[in-house]
Order: structure tokens, then C-alpha cells, then sequence
């Protein structure tokens, strides 16, 4: 009965068949991704918005600490990926035990780039008084959209360490496939790859010169 | 063992060297990205290079790292092309206002 149905399904549309060849979890994943990239993007556009119609936009970010800092956390979410999609590929390979200490190493470089970012917030708001509703140069709508879209990613980052903590616990405990690294990784990477537009427009936008 | 077919039917496409040229090629556009904010360049100028560089980086990323090149067209074109028709129409509609606002201010 099977064989008759296969043999009858001559497109990939007519059902029955997976016509992305994914699994349902990494469509899933890449969907959940397309909508927070509109998230993103939304987010980078209120900024782009209020900072063009705003004439005397500050521009408070040092190279020490403030660019070297977030130079520093690109490098650490960049290592990440790359240590993740090792991660990836040794579980592809029936690797568990590798896979693990990649996922870990990602995790130290996204928990790497939290205590600087952290860091960097924290020199904000003590040294040049930043906060989300004011800071010296009268500028509210600054610190509103700063710390909203840095928020924002910070928080994917902080989500996407529990999420590689489990995955990390469970793969090596013998649980979970390597379509279920996979898909965490695939997160792993859209924060890694919003973090590569937040990174130019907000930070070495508003570097001072 | 049956896990371990399970498992080693995904193995495609990039290799390690490739990853490994893929973060260099990241970081080394990020190097640049930094420098050129030392370098006094017209604003749009600076935005625009910047933006194009993100944007590569972007696609790096979607296509080694997420894996997208490997797997079929028909993915790709389910996901991207909505999203980016959605991003020009919120740039359409609101990018101009904003400009506009600037010329309204009283000088």
C-alpha cells in the first residue's frame, strides 16, 4: 500500500513528503528566526528613525572602553559560531562527546561576550549617566533605543545559554539526535548574526572621534 | 548501530577549513568595519560601507554557518524573499518621514 503511494507522488507539493527536505523542529526554528529578524529589523528602524530626525545625537562611546569592549564581544559571538557549527559537525559524525565540549566552548564565548557587554552597560551608566529615560546631553530617545535593542539581543544571548546548557546536558547523557544541535544551532547564529548589524549602527556609529 | 546511521545521514556540504575561512573572512571584515570608524569618512559614505559589510557578513553567516546553501532552494525562497520585501516596505514607508521631520525643524 505504501509502495503504491510513493510511486503515485511524482511532486514534492502533493503531500506526503517533506518539500523543504527539513525536519519539522528546524522549519520550525527557521520561521521562529524569519520573525524575529522583523523584531530586529523593527527595532533597528525606530532607531534609524529618531536618530536621523535628531540633530544633536550623541555620541558618547570611546574607543577605551566602549569600542574596544564591543570589538572584543564581535569576536567572542563570532568564535561562537564557529565553535558551534563545530559542535554541529562533530554530532553529525556520531561525536557526542566532542559536541559537547564545542557546545561549551560556545557557551563560554556567549557568556564571554555577556560579562563584557554587562560591563559596558554598567560603565554607561555610572560613568557617562545613561539611563533608558535620560542622560546629560538631553537626548532621551539615546538611551531608550540603546538599551532597548542591546537589551533585547542581550536577552536572546542570556535564552540561548539555557538553551545550550540543555542541549549541552542532554547530548551527553546520550539524549537528544544531532537535528536537535543543529537547530539550537541555528539560533545560536541568528544572535550572532543580528549582533553583526547592531554591532556598526549603534556602536561605530556613535563613536567619539 | 542505528543511532549512528541516524546520525551520519546529515553530513553535507562545508567542511572545517571552510568554517575556518568563513570566521576569518568575519572577523577580518569586522577589523575593517572598526578602522574605517576612525577615518573620517563622509556619513553616508561610512553607512552605506558599513551596511554592505553587515549585510555580507549576514549572508555568511545564513549560508556556512545556518547551512542554508546545502539545503534546497525552496527553503530559502519560502523564508527570504517575505522577509526582505517586508524590511523595504517598512524602509519605504518610514525612512522618508523621518528625513522629513529634519527639514520641517525650525532653523
Amino acid at each position: 500500500m505504501s509502495e503504491v503511494n510513493t510511486a503515485q507522488l511524482t511532486s514534492v507539493w502533493a503531500g506526503g513528503r517533506s518539500p523543504y527536505a527539513v525536519n519539522s523542529k528546524k522549519f520550525g526554528m527557521w520561521l521562529f528566526i524569519i520573525s524575529d529578524a522583523l523584531t530586529f529589523s523593527a527595532l533597528l528602524m525606530a532607531y534609524t528613525y529618531v536618530r536621523l530626525a535628531t540633530p544633536n545625537w550623541p555620541t558618547p562611546f570611546h574607543f577605551s572602553p566602549s569600542i574596544i569592549f564591543s570589538t572584543i564581544m564581535t569576536f567572542c559571538l563570532l568564535s561562537s559560531s564557529l565553535t558551534m557549527v563545530m559542535g554541529v559537525h562533530a554530532m553529525n559524525h556520531g561525536n557526542r562527546k566532542a559536541a559537547v565540549l564545542w557546545i561549551l566552548a560556545t557557551m563560554a564565548g556567549g557568556a564571554g561576550f555577556v560579562v563584557l557587554h554587562l560591563n559596558e552597560w554598567l560603565n554607561l551608566i555610572h560613568n557617562e549617566h545613561v539611563t533608558p529615560f535620560d542622560n546629560p546631553w538631553g537626548v532621551p530617545l539615546f538611551g531608550g533605543t540603546f538599551f532597548a535593542l542591546t537589551g533585547l539581543h542581550m536577552t536572546h544571548v542570556i535564552i540561548g545559554l539555557i538553551y545550550l546548557g540543555i542541549v549541552a546536558f542532554a547530548v551527553g547523557r546520550g539524549k537528544f539526535k544531532a537535528e536537535d544541535v543543529e537547530v539550537s544551532g541555528l539560533y545560536w547564529h541568528f544572535v550572532d548574526l543580528v549582533w553583526m548589524f547592531i554591532f556598526p549602527l549603534v556602536y561605530l556609529m556613535s563613536a567619539k572621534i | 548501530m542505528s543511532l549512528h546511521t541516524e546520525e551520519a545521514e546529515h553530513i553535507s556540504g562545508a567542511t572545517t577549513r571552510t568554517f575556518l575561512n568563513v570566521w576569518f573572512a568575519l572577523l577580518i571584515m569586522t577589523g575593517v568595519e572598526v578602522f574605517l570608524a576612525y577615518e573620517q569618512l563622509p556619513v553616508v559614505i561610512f553607512l552605506t560601507v558599513l551596511l554592505g559589510l553587515s549585510v555580507i557578513k549576514a549572508a555568511l553567516i545564513i549560508a556556512y554557518f545556518m547551512h542554508l546553501k546545502f539545503e534546497k532552494l525552496s527553503l530559502f525562497l519560502t523564508l527570504f524573499p517575505m522577509l526582505i520585501l517586508c524590511i523595504v516596505l517598512m524602509l519605504l514607508i518610514f525612512m522618508p518621514d523621518s528625513s522629513r521631520s529634519m527639514l520641517m525643524r525650525p532653523r
